[in-house]
């Protein structure tokens, strides 16, 4: 059945609060999940505090000042800063998005909460293993594929054409769509997920593709297409303000209408 | 989930692959959307015939079901929504059940059901409304 329970050996015990950082006058409190694979302890949510008016106004740049100026053992991806790369995604304060594009003066109702993206192994702190996510972008061959000979110069499209292509193209691959669906919880061995479904979709919608049909093959499926039920959050989650349920159900109604 | 991943060798890829597409669910997906549909159009009519029924005898629901619209607006709603709730179950039990012989067990029981109590309401209509 699906597991609707941590594993004991997941679930979150205690945490260390840190002291506040002397002669700050204002602070923000960071309460920041934790967990350390070499120490065999269960995780932890530590509290810190961070002076915020020695570190820029983002989320991400509070957890910098934490590693800098606290805590060095503090772990997370972070990497371009300002939304492009996707590697800080998380869990603040209850939804999946980036730190770098999220303000901390946006988290309303006192502790700034950080966790994970849900649902999946984690590697060490806020890092999780996102090797299964990859190769779900992988199996669905995000390239261009053709028969026809490749032109002396590029292939050509239409403007009409490249512009259907607008709102999947933006996807980053942070994962905060896929780990905030519920459907790809209960089933990511076999549900591809709304990001590898969204450049699926790209894919199909492309139209110098000649691949088209065999993409459709690959995907109707009613483990890694059909787990999609429509429930939304990852439109609600994508901090590109893209809508893969959208890609999704374009996916869906190409399938019915090659068969009606 | 980590655990099944731990314990295989296969690439990530291999996995997620697996034994490749089924090619189907379509069928299902938009016969769900039909059976929907359908039940849309029939609820109100089948409320209708349900508030004529309440309060009459057999013979006088035999005499309402005897007329062949009305017949046949039961039939349909039935014929709908017993397949509609198949594959709405079916749906749940993919969702949540991941030990393979109870997911198989559950769904030829699923099965089951919905053919049992389509074949019983349509037995019953027919009795009714044709007073055999």
């Amino acid at each position: 059945m699906a597991e609707f329970a941590l594993p004991k050996n997941s679930q979150i015990t205690g945490g260390k609060t840190w002291p506040k950082p002397a002669g700050a006058t204002e602070v923000r409190e960071f309460r920041v999940y934790r967990w350390n694979p070499d120490d065999g302890k269960n995780p932890s949510v530590d509290t810190y505090y961070v002076d915020v008016n020695d570190c820029g106004p983002m989320v991400l740049d509070g957890l910098i000042w934490i590693k800098n100026h606290i805590d060095p053992s503090l772990t997370f991806r972070r990497s371009c800063r300002e939304g492009v790369c996707g590697s800080c995604a998380m869990n603040i304060d209850g939804q999946n998005t980036l730190a770098c594009t999220r303000s901390m003066h946006d988290v309303k109702d006192g502790a700034v909460k950080i966790n994970p993206l849900p649902h999946q192994p984690v590697v060490k702190d806020l890092v999780p293993d996102l090797t299964n996510f990859y190769a779900q972008y992988a199996s669905i061959e995000p390239w261009l594929k053709t028969t026809t000979p490749t032109p002396q110069k590029e292939w050509k499209q239409t403007h009409e054409d490249r512009e259907k292509l607008d709102g999947l193209y933006e996807c980053i691959l942070c994962a905060c769509c896929s780990t905030s669906c519920p459907s790809y919880w209960w089933n990511s061995e076999r549900y591809l997920g709304p990001a590898a479904l969204l450049q699926a979709t790209r894919w199909v919608k492309d139209s110098r593709d000649e691949a088209t049909g065999e993409r459709l093959d690959n995907l109707e499926d009613p483990f890694r297409l059909y787990r999609c039920h429509t429930i939304m959050n990852c439109a609600k989650a994508c901090p590109k303000g893209l809508n893969p349920a959208e890609a999704i159900a374009e996916l869906k109604l190409k399938l019915v209408e090659r068969q009606i | 989930m980590s655990n099944a991943r731990a314990k295989s060798m296969r690439t990530p890829l291999g996995r997620v692959r697996n034994l490749g597409a089924a090619h189907s669910g379509t069928g299902d997906f938009w016969r769900q959307r039909i059976t929907a549909v359908a039940m849309t159009l029939l609820i109100v009519p089948v409320v209708v015939v349900v508030i004529m029924l309440l309060g009459r005898n057999q013979a006088g629901a035999a005499q309402i079901l005897g007329s062949l619209p009305i017949a046949l607006i039961m039939l349909l709603f039935v014929v709908a929504s017993c397949w509609h709730m198949k594959i709405g179950m079916q749906v749940i039990i993919e969702d949540y059940v991941h030990t393979e012989s109870l997911k198989l067990i559950a769904i030829m029981a699923n099965n089951f059901f919905a053919v049992t109590v389509a074949i019983a309401s349509i037995y019953a209509l027919i009795k009714l409304s044709t007073g055999v």
